[in-house]
């Protein structure tokens, strides 16, 4: 037990020194890069929660994100550049006067997140499987249609540019560390237990005094959470938020992440959003014009990808690592006897 | 002392009546049961006394356990309509025909998630593991394994409940629902697919709870061994109507009973 907190601090700190390391020699890009798959840990541990830990098939992250996209932006974004973006239509007050720092931005947009999340979860979570799906898919479907249509809060259709870039890898990381520890805590907590239940047996986890309306609605608003500060990070980190940006493409891409990852592993999640977010940028290459001759194909890169989810539902259905987590104990078990198979896509 | 009283309840589906008024009585400490053919509407009257479905007709009607000055004390109340997890909360706790265990979840987090109920902390204290969380995950472990050592399934804590074998996954349904601190437990069909042997032991397993945790039994069944032996009262349903009640005695010798078990003699 307290070897394997020691192992975690020193992880941690080695997680922050090459987080100083590389934040003072990597070129923009490979920051990009690293930021992108923190932030993406964060969006695929928020789905996770929702349709790998409690089982239900929700789609609506890309509407939790926008939320929380265009409330940190439009919190931090410093007085003069509000009033260049407005230029068709004034921002309603208060928000063209007031700009708070980061952090109470980014929470303020997780807490909208999750109220929205509420709002939409109440009469909605009582569906099962597909049906669910098609309800939250429609709910992120009309927000982004919304946002494009209140142009003096969202600026519409033209978004909203020059936001700051507060975005960087501690924060990111940060981010990051905070969810994998409170996602951790809770599927290990009582409530989580009672999460898995509900994703186990609906019925049963009723008759054992599971009320599911809670709990629901508490996986919903947790995962709404995350998401929502995720889609903070994101619009600091790109610095430009459009409604466009939030189509079912995005939910899409952090489905993709737990799929591959495993729905139910937070260990799956981490590795997966780190392995997607890399190959995109290492894939772009597809969306080039290969061979003389031959013009380029753009979108050939999600083909990839796409062919990867089919193979993985059809033959790997429980994704990289199933349901399974890293554990020191088992990390070292690894080295210290026999190297046993790894498993996991068997 | 009356525990649970059902009013004349019935259930209609569509056109089809279920069950129609059904009057039970299930005093404090009784092992009764529920007989008839496949169809007769037992699991149905089990599902209305549980919430599952909210009667059409008619009033379920429970005595309340408190404690009040360090005295029990009972008061009636109404539960018709009540959603499964505050009737389980209540204290009416059930079993399932078809085992539902939590497939992929060990035997240890089966029973523990039938604590949950009764948690205090809520789900910041849970997250943060403050003191008064972490006392209580305590308690429910201990409690837990107490049950298990009762129930003899302590040994294979750390299993996947899916991987027992038939006469403990049901052995465990039955320590999950204990585990919600039931006065009343409801077994639908406890000995199905059980072999003499597991049958047996079933019917000493169930007196046993009884008396350990001070239980009143309600129960589905269709292995006449276990329910002439240990029920104390037998209702018999047919086609959604009760034809009889009474002691296992009577209801061996009673006319109607015989007949929708075995038919009607045309030509006598």
């Amino acid at each position: 037990m307290k070897r394997n907190t020691i192992l975690t601090i020193a992880a941690i700190i080695a997680l922050c020194i090459f987080v100083y390391i590389a934040d003072s020699t990597f070129d923009s890009y490979i920051l990009r890069i690293l930021n992108l798959c923190a932030i993406y840990t964060v969006l695929g541990l928020s789905m996770n929660l929702i349709n790998g830990f409690t089982g239900l098939f929700s789609l609506g992250h890309a509407g939790f994100m926008a939320v929380g996209a265009y409330t940190t932006a439009l919190l931090t974004m410093p007085l003069a550049t509000k009033e260049m973006n407005f230029f068709l239509v004034p921002l309603i007050s208060p928000l063209n006067k007031i700009v708070l720092p980061f952090l109470p931005s980014l929470l303020i947009a997780g807490l909208l997140s999750a109220f929205v999340a509420f709002l939409i979860g109440a009469p909605v979570l009582r569906l099962k499987g597909d049906y669910l799906a098609i309800a939250t898919l429609g709910f992120s479907e009309i927000i982004r249609v919304v946002f494009t249509n209140t142009q003096n809060i969202t600026n519409g259709a033209l978004g909203l540019k020059g936001i700051p870039a507060t975005t960087n890898l501690w924060w990111s990381y940060g981010t990051a560390l905070v969810t994998i520890f409170v996602l951790v805590s809770l599927i290990n907590s009582s409530y989580g237990r009672a999460f898995k239940a509900i994703r186990e047996d609906e019925i049963a986890a009723e008759s054992m005094g599971v009320s599911l309306f809670k709990h629901k609605v508490l996986s919903f608003m947790i995962g709404a959470f995350f998401a929502g500060v995720g889609g903070g990070l994101l619009g600091n980190l790109i610095g430009a938020v459009d409604p466009l940006m939030f189509r079912f493409f995005l939910t899409y891409n952090i489905l993709l992440i737990i799929v591959l990852g495993g729905m139910g592993s937070i260990t799956g999640s981490i590795i997966s959003a780190f392995v997607i977010t890399i190959a995109q940028e290492v894939l772009r290459f597809l969306d080039e014009p290969m061979f003389p001759g031959i013009p380029a194909l753009p979108g050939l890169r999600m083909v990839v990808f796409s062919i990867l989810l089919m193979v993985v539902v059809l033959f790997f259905r429980n994704g990289l690592m199933g349901t399974r987590e890293f554990s020191w104990d088992k990390l070292i078990g690894l080295f210290s006897k026999k190297p046993l198979a790894k498993g996991g896509n068997k | 002392m009356n525990l649970l009283k059902t009013d004349n309840i019935t259930m209609q589906f569509g056109g089809l009546t279920a069950v129609k008024d059904f009057n039970l009585e299930l005093n404090k400490g009784e092992i009764v049961a529920l007989i008839g053919p496949n169809g007769a509407g037992k699991t149905t009257a089990f599902n209305m006394i549980t919430g599952v479905y909210t009667p059409t007709k008619g009033k379920v009607l429970f005595n309340e356990k408190s404690i009040v000055d360090g005295k029990e004390d009972y008061k009636e109340k109404d539960i018709t309509g009540l959603r499964p997890d505050q009737i389980t909360g209540l204290g009416i706790a059930r079993t399932f025909q078809n085992i539902r265990l939590f497939k992929d979840l060990s035997v240890l987090d089966n029973v523990l998630i039938a604590n949950h109920l009764r948690i205090k902390s809520n789900i910041l204290e849970a997250i943060l593991k403050l003191p008064g969380y972490k006392r209580e995950e305590k308690q429910m472990i201990e409690k837990t394994m107490n049950l298990l050592e009762k129930v003899g399934l302590a040994d294979l804590q750390d299993e996947k409940s899916s991987s027992l074998p038939y006469g403990k996954q049901r052995r465990l349904e039955i320590a999950r629902a204990l585990a919600t601190n039931p006065t009343i437990l409801l077994l639908d069909e406890p000995a199905a697919g059980m072999n003499p042997k597991e049958t047996d032991d079933l019917t000493s397993f169930i007196k046993q709870i009884r008396d350990e945790f001070d239980l009143t039994v309600f129960m589905i069944e269709h292995h006449m061994q276990v329910v002439m032996g240990i029920s104390k009262r037998i209702y018999v349903m047919e086609y959604g109507i009760t034809i009889a009640q009474g002691s296992p005695y009577e209801i061996q010798n009673n006319q109607r009973v015989i007949e929708a078990y075995l038919g009607v003699d045309e030509d006598a």
